[in-house]
């Protein structure tokens, strides 16, 4: 074996890890805002990945029907799509049921789960038992080989791209927007920040749709990877959730830095076993890792 | 005789004799063998409710991995069985006779050491319990320790449950894989699959029961159960009080991990199989509902709650199999929306009061009371796991 060619295999190696660690980003950030912020448990954050999913696939059936010249054009409407969809359904879960359980963490636990277990019927029932997946408008398939021998797959240039969007975004949303300004306070003290004026009600509300508009928009990347089953969301969210705990409840960038943790382990040590037991080191090193500091790598520095 | 009237009262002897009596008298004479088996496989389920009403209940303690404790009892039984069913003679056919099925198809030619113990029934059983509850000491002396609770502590034993599942899976040559451990025969050469053995299976089953709920009533009213209590709801205050909070709660999860261990020998040995379906995620959670639906804090009611659910799944998923999840989404909002102490705390609020009202003429004290919810019950809504602040304050502590 050459050089250039244990070069490539480097390269390549390297991008499924980044890959890996765009998914698992995009996974974690509508819950980061969700459990890290608000510190609600939502189980039912896979299955709004899920809306989303579904969403860019009646989509794209919809346009290849009655639009086929638009096919190439529709998927960021789907997106965009994905996103409202899914924070409406946020919007009217955390009204419906949220709201009542905030001073009961265990429970929501267990209400978000039957949720979840309501809504993976209704996919069912909608779109039936077999898995589904979009038609990809052309140019989100293929690879692009920038020298011979190597090959990077556009389709995870795209969530990558994407996730590097949207975690900027909701980094600036936070840090730079009234509403992060009403989030952070509503996180670091409620009753002052009610005192202050802010309606910490009203920003629980948009808070958590935010969130799940954001799983939406994590789902709806997922198409161009996988394909979309009534039951897809539930592989998702222990890894979504040990994303955001790793990291540090409370922390973004935690989240981001534990991410990519996780995904280079778990992406170098596929190299050298089989994909369970690279999983289960993975898992078994968070696990540890969790249990000698369990407030995460990035613990954020609130008096609560 | 009037202290041991009340001492009846408040033990709750009445509503176990009661379960006892349903269990052991009625449902053996009113149903064939084939119902009865299914009845014992309910109950093998309700071993894992009676270990979370003493965690979660008592402890206010939430483990979403209960499954893990559940399905290692269960493996370790079925191990046992299986190299048992295996012996040289019946294997003859495969390339390397004497290990289990599953070894010889993933090309093992030798059982692994670790298997070795199980040729013993009583390493076995010792290994049944011993091995889960060494695990759930483990998990939980590292995490209590440093004051992880609540929150932190579901999705911790959640990804334990996860990690054990894919484990299993992926190890096909050596657990059997995604198919489990199947195909198990007899137990000391008493064949396990015909009538007579599991009516005596069945019977076997509901005493372990009966005497798992009697351990852990005689745990709830003991200074132990008060200091449980007094931990769950304000669990600074018994810290200052001088008590080491951490191994109260190690104390509970190892319990509860112990109590669901015997589940799962009892489900192998009534069943004939254990696989990994009963160990992840889903058969965890599914299990915390059977507690909460019973009502968290009652004992006897988590019993009633795994029969009532499980009794509805195995009829909707026969008859209306797309209103089942329904049903089931729904039985956990309500649960927690509105019935927070579940079928209990019905009765609680509800039966026992219209009997107190019909009795109350004749002023006889009722003999026969619930397992009571005990007398600090908080009102309905007010009756969070309380430990949660605390882990959160763990957190950043």
């Amino acid at each position: 074996m050459s050089f250039d060619e244990i070069y490539n295999i480097a390269l390549m190696q390297g991008f499924a890890g980044l890959s890996l660690f765009s998914v698992l980003l995009l996974m974690g950030l509508g819950l980061a805002i969700i459990f890290g912020q608000m510190g609600v448990i939502n189980m039912a954050h896979g299955e709004f990945m899920t809306i989303g999913a579904y969403t860019i696939f009646l989509f794209s059936s919809l346009t290849e029907s009655y639009a086929p010249g638009l096919m190439q054009a529709y998927f960021p409407v789907a997106i965009l799509a994905a996103f409202l969809i899914a924070f409406g359904f946020g919007w009217l879960t955390e009204w419906a049921l949220i709201r009542h359980l905030y001073k009961r963490p265990l429970d929501t636990l267990l209400a978000t789960w039957g949720l979840s277990l309501g809504m993976q019927q209704v996919f069912r029932s909608t779109f039936g038992p077999k898995e589904v997946s979009p038609t990809l408008p052309d140019w989100l398939m293929g690879s692009w080989s920038p020298s011979e021998g190597l090959d990077i797959p556009i389709n995870g240039l795209f969530v990558l791209a994407l996730t590097l969007l949207v975690t900027g975004g909701v980094l600036l949303a936070l840090y730079k927007s009234r509403w992060g300004l009403r989030v952070r306070a509503t996180v670091a003290n409620r009753p002052m920040a009610n005192a202050t004026g802010i309606n910490t009600k009203r920003t629980d509300r948009l808070t958590y749709a935010i969130g799940c508009g954001i799983a939406g928009v994590a789902g709806a990347a997922f198409t161009t990877i996988g394909s979309t089953g009534p039951t897809s969301g539930s592989l998702y969210i222990v890894d979504a959730f040990l994303v955001v705990t790793f990291g540090g409840a409370g922390s973004l960038l935690g989240t981001v830095a534990s991410a990519f943790g996780i995904a280079q382990t778990q992406s170098i040590a596929e190299f050298f076993l089989t994909g369970s037991m690279a999983k289960v080191l993975t898992l078994l090193l968070i696990v540890t890792i969790l249990m000698i500091r369990p407030q995460g790598l990035f613990a954020s520095k609130i008096r609560r | 005789m009037d202290a041991f009237k009340s001492w009846i009262a408040r033990s709750g002897t009445g509503s176990i004799l009661l379960l006892a009596l349903l269990i052991v008298v009625v449902f053996p004479l009113t149903m064939d063998i084939f119902r009865l088996n299914l009845v014992g496989k309910y109950l093998t389920y309700a071993f894992v409710a009676v270990g979370l009403v003493m965690l979660w209940g008592y402890g206010g303690i939430l483990s979403l991995g209960q499954g893990v404790f559940f399905g290692l009892g269960g493996y370790m039984m079925a191990m046992f069985l299986k190299l048992e069913a295996s012996d040289p003679e019946a294997t003859k056919i495969q390339s390397t006779p004497g290990i289990p099925d599953f070894m010889d198809w993933n090309q093992l030619t030798e059982l692994p050491l670790w298997w070795e113990p199980f040729r013993h029934l009583p390493l076995a059983l010792i290994a049944v319990v011993a091995v889960p509850m060494v695990l759930a000491f483990i998990i939980s002396f590292a995490m209590f320790k440093r004051r992880v609770g609540g929150v932190y502590f579901a999705i911790i034993t959640q990804a334990v449950a996860l990690i054990l599942t894919v484990l299993i899976i992926g190890q096909q040559g050596y657990t059997g894989g995604v198919n489990g451990i199947t195909d198990l025969r007899t137990l000391l050469g008493w064949d396990i699959r015909d009538d007579s053995a599991k009516l005596i299976l069945y019977f076997v089953n509901a005493g372990l029961l009966i005497g798992v709920i009697v351990l852990c009533r005689w745990i709830q009213m003991s200074k132990l159960g008060t200091l449980l209590l007094a931990m769950r709801d304000k669990e600074d205050r018994v810290r200052f009080s001088g008590y080491d909070v951490a191994m109260f709660k190690v104390f509970a999860f190892v319990l509860a991990a112990g109590i669901s261990a015997i589940g799962g020998a009892m489900f192998t040995l009534q069943v004939g199989f254990m696989s990994p379906s009963f160990v992840g995620i889903v058969p965890s959670i599914e299990m915390v509902i059977f507690a909460a639906v019973g009502g968290r804090m009652s004992l006897v009611g988590a019993v009633y709650g795994a029969l009532l659910v499980n009794f509805g799944k195995t009829y909707f998923s026969e008859s209306a199999p797309d209103l089942w999840l329904f049903l089931m989404a729904a039985l956990f909002i309500g649960v927690v929306l509105a019935f927070p102490n579940g079928l209990a705390g019905l009765y609680e609020s509800h039966v026992k009061p219209w009997f107190a009202r019909r009795k109350a003429p004749k002023a006889a004290p009722a003999a026969i009371e619930p397992p009571a919810a005990p007398p600090p019950a908080p009102s309905h809504k007010s009756a969070p796991p309380a430990t949660l602040p605390g882990g959160v304050q763990g957190q950043s502590a």
